[in-house]
């Protein structure tokens, strides 16, 4: 009985453990890409492949899925505002919850389990098949050439992305309110423009998807790199990913939120 | 120097994220509208601002000539100091007078203008004198509920 409490005592404080080690090596993984990053530079061609499979790639989950939350910020606005008789401003709520949060949260929790998950499990085989190392025998740090090009394609990528999906769910919104519904298509813009500012609301969405992609890109390609050589170590790796990405992702929202916002606007 | 698919997708990728972000500034955003090129700077103190805020629009006859630009506690008079910034193309008499609205019933607050009969006009730094606080409802239901017991205190 006391023999099991111990065990299981010990168990917790052992996986506590573990994990206060991956945050310090993740941190120490991150020092380790920066330092990598001149052949991303130098061989720009590198980084563009990885633009291609990561961002581009993502583009079409990212644009549907912009469209529809924005239609169904739309409807469910619409039915709100209508009892308080202010269906024009169905755009303020559409452009404001999008262009903020939104936006960049859901479309880096889209990234990181259509992109990030593939980062995982493509440097969690290359490693399980031996490739980082029969690079590191040809003296190609897999570093430089494999991790921090990597790295550099999902900074580049997520804060455009983050862009298209609220253009996207804007104009999803615009076609539920404007065009379905019959608001005032005048109304619609003008409250909208308004209400949106560019420093305060587009720019500080725009800096949240940017530390958001570095997150997601940090443990995806850290979580590939740590994966164990084997098949369940790379199935285990990915599915960390997508977790604590996820949950990096909701928490740094908070303090992004609460440190950018502020109370006069 | 050789091209592949993988530069045209990647230039592709992002001259849509740009113009996305392009987008958002200028449709969504307030960026395209056009800013006032050159403006001038004029004072008015109220006793309560009520729910004004920095950026308020500035009206005169419905129409948007201006913005307020600092919103300031005058520890002296214990008034609120507001500067407005207003559009150089529109010039308003001395004594014009200044008031707080609220555009709707909930709506957002506004300051209204109303221009005055004065000869000479408000230059920049001046101070609009003639100034109508916000009308505070709370205040307002008190003052109704205050002349309803007098009235009918007197009746008995």
């Amino acid at each position: 009985m006391l023999e099991r409490a111990r065990r299981s005592l010990a168990r917790i404080g052992h996986n506590f453990i573990e994990n206060v080690w991956r945050v310090g090596a993740m941190a120490r993984f991150f020092v380790m890409v920066l330092a990598a990053s001149g052949t991303s530079v130098r061989r720009f061609r590198l980084v563009m492949r990885e633009v291609y499979f990561t961002g581009v790639q993502s583009l079409i989950i990212i644009i549907v899925s912009g469209l529809f939350i924005g239609m169904v910020l739309g409807l469910q606005g619409f039915e709100t505002l209508q009892k308080y008789g202010a269906q024009e401003s169905i755009g303020v709520l559409v452009a404001l919850s999008l262009v903020r949060e939104l936006g960049p949260v859901v479309s880096a929790l889209l990234f990181a389990s259509r992109a990030g998950s593939a980062i995982t499990a493509e440097i969690g085989l290359m490693k399980a098949t031996e490739q980082l190392t029969a690079m590191d025998m040809m003296a190609v740090s897999p570093m430089a050439r494999v991790i921090a090009p990597r790295f550099w394609a999902g900074v580049i990528s997520m804060p455009l992305l983050a862009a298209m999906f609220s253009a996207m769910g804007v104009f999803g919104g615009y076609l539920v309110g404007v065009v379905l519904i019959g608001v005032d298509n005048g109304a619609f813009w003008s409250q909208m423009q308004a209400a949106v500012d560019f420093r305060y609301d587009v720019m500080n969405g725009v800096i949240k998807s940017f530390v958001f992609g570095i997150a997601v890109t940090v443990i995806a390609t850290f979580e590939g790199f740590d994966a164990p050589p084997t098949a369940e170590g790379v199935s285990g790796a990915t599915t960390r990913t997508v977790v604590s990405s996820a949950l990096a992702i909701l928490a740094l929202d908070l303090v992004l939120t609460a440190s950018l916002l502020r109370g006069d606007h | 120097m050789e091209r592949t698919t993988i530069d045209l997708w990647f230039g592709a990728f992002v001259l849509a994220g740009f113009a996305a972000l392009l987008v958002l500034a200028l449709k969504v955003g307030n960026l395209g509208q056009e800013r006032a090129t050159s403006i001038y700077r004029v004072e008015a103190r109220f006793d309560n601002i009520g729910g004004l805020k920095v950026r308020a629009p500035v009206r005169s006859s419905g129409v948007l000539v201006g913005r307020v630009a600092e919103i300031s506690f005058d520890n002296e008079r214990f008034q609120a100091s507001v500067i407005l910034a207003l559009d150089s193309r529109y010039g308003f008499p001395k004594d014009t007078s200044a008031s707080i609205l609220t555009s709707g019933l909930l709506g957002e607050s506004y300051i209204g203008l109303d221009a005055g009969g004065d000869e000479k006009k408000l230059a920049d730094g001046d101070r609009i004198s003639l100034t109508q606080s916000a009308v505070v409802l709370e205040r307002l239901i008190g003052q109704f509920l205050f002349s309803q017991g007098q009235e009918n205190g007197a009746k008995k």
